[in-house]
């Protein structure tokens, strides 16, 4: 196994935590009711939070000398490892809620499977997540199912999200390089294992929700090797600001 | 899943607590600090299911160790006190010192307690 494939394959793993934990923040301050506004800060929170431990892992294993910060705040949209899933702006609340719940059920399996990491500080990290996940599921699928099975308003915004992100959650399940490296070492899982399970649990609760899966046959893939849409360079160029503006500021 | 009826009770009480404004139905939310302790009221949270309620009152209240358990009950079906019961609910009837424990001398052999 080379170094190189396990940095990457963390900055994967934290990445897409970043991106999407920095997308749920946006709501912050207008979520549709108090509450809930609450909730998706908290949850926010935890992605960020496991993308932190994520990344200073990766900094570490890199030895460049490149700690979370300088990983989050100093690197460009191009060196940029997440899904596209998780860049795209947040939408309206349905579209925020569609998308929790594709990525929170893909985490769930892929940090259960991260516990048996050969890296024991990944298996740690895992093992904290898992417990967040779990929550982030059951908070995203019963507002998936509230939802879908409510208003013909919310079951139309609830279906069009579901839509629109489908043909992005294949990406979460395609494996190269990189991860047939980590796995090799015992160090990683392969996403493609994680798909039968994700797609039971995904299909139980959209069924419940009086939802359907488009008929798509072509899975978009991109953010793993870089190639990202428009929106993740003005997500970045946001989040990156205060922190290049003033580079080593301490408060 | 389904939304659960309004919890129902009986006589104006109902009336009073439906919140006035376009807010979700409220529930109270009691968290048990540790273990074998009682759950202590802790406040109110928004929601239009149990579970959802179970889910905020856990993001509101519960979110830094404060709890090992969480009850959320509707605020309609609470029945309370109003300030005109504070006589008749609440002396003491100081009048009557036998109903106090103090009133009554501890034997001299007993010294557990």
């Amino acid at each position: 196994m080379t170094a190189p494939a396990f940095f990457d394959y963390l900055v994967r793993l934290g990445d897409d935590r970043l991106v999407l934990g920095h997308r749920l923040s946006e709501w912050c301050g207008h979520g549709p009711i108090l509450e809930e506004d609450i909730a998706l800060a908290n949850v926010a929170l935890d992605l960020v939070g496991e993308a932190t431990l994520l990344l200073k892992l990766a900094g570490e294993t890199e030895g460049k000398d490149r700690d979370q910060d300088a990983l989050a705040y100093f690197r460009d949209a191009t060196d940029y490892r997440n899904a596209l899933l998780v860049e795209f702006p947040k939408g309206d609340f349905a579209f925020t809620i569609v998308r929790q719940f594709f990525f929170s059920v893909f985490s769930l399996l892929q940090m259960q499977a991260l516990q048996q990491s050969n890296n024991a500080e990944l298996a740690g990290i895992a093992a904290k997540a898992v417990k967040e996940a779990k929550y982030h599921v059951r908070h995203s699928a019963q507002w998936v199912v509230t939802l879908g099975d409510g208003t013909p308003d919310s079951h139309a915004r609830a279906q069009r999200a579901v839509d629109e992100l489908w043909r992005y959650t294949g990406e979460l399940f395609m494996a190269d390089d990189v991860e047939a490296d980590v796995v090799a070492a015992g160090l990683g899982v392969d996403p493609s294992t994680l798909e039968t399970a994700w797609r039971a649990q995904v299909d139980d609760i959209l069924r419940r929700a009086t939802l359907t899966v488009p008929a798509v046959n072509y899975m978009q893939r991109g953010g793993r090797a870089g190639k990202h849409t428009e929106h993740l360079g003005h997500m970045l160029s946001e989040m990156q600001i205060v922190a290049r503006s003033h580079p080593g500021a301490s408060w | 899943m389904t939304m659960p009826d309004q919890p129902k009770t009986n006589g104006n009480a109902v009336a009073a607590a439906t919140p006035p404004d376009s807010q979700w139905p409220l529930w109270e939310v009691f968290l048990q600090p540790p273990k074998g302790a009682a759950h202590e009221h802790a406040g109110s949270v928004h929601a239009t299911t149990a579970e959802q309620a179970l889910q905020n009152a856990r993001d509101v209240y519960a979110r830094r160790g404060e709890a090992v358990s969480i009850w959320v009950v509707p605020s309609v079906v609470i029945t309370a006190s109003t300030p005109d019961d504070m006589g008749p609910f609440f002396d003491p009837g100081n009048d009557k010192p036998y109903r106090h424990p103090q009133f009554y001398k501890v034997p001299q052999g007993v010294r557990v307690f």
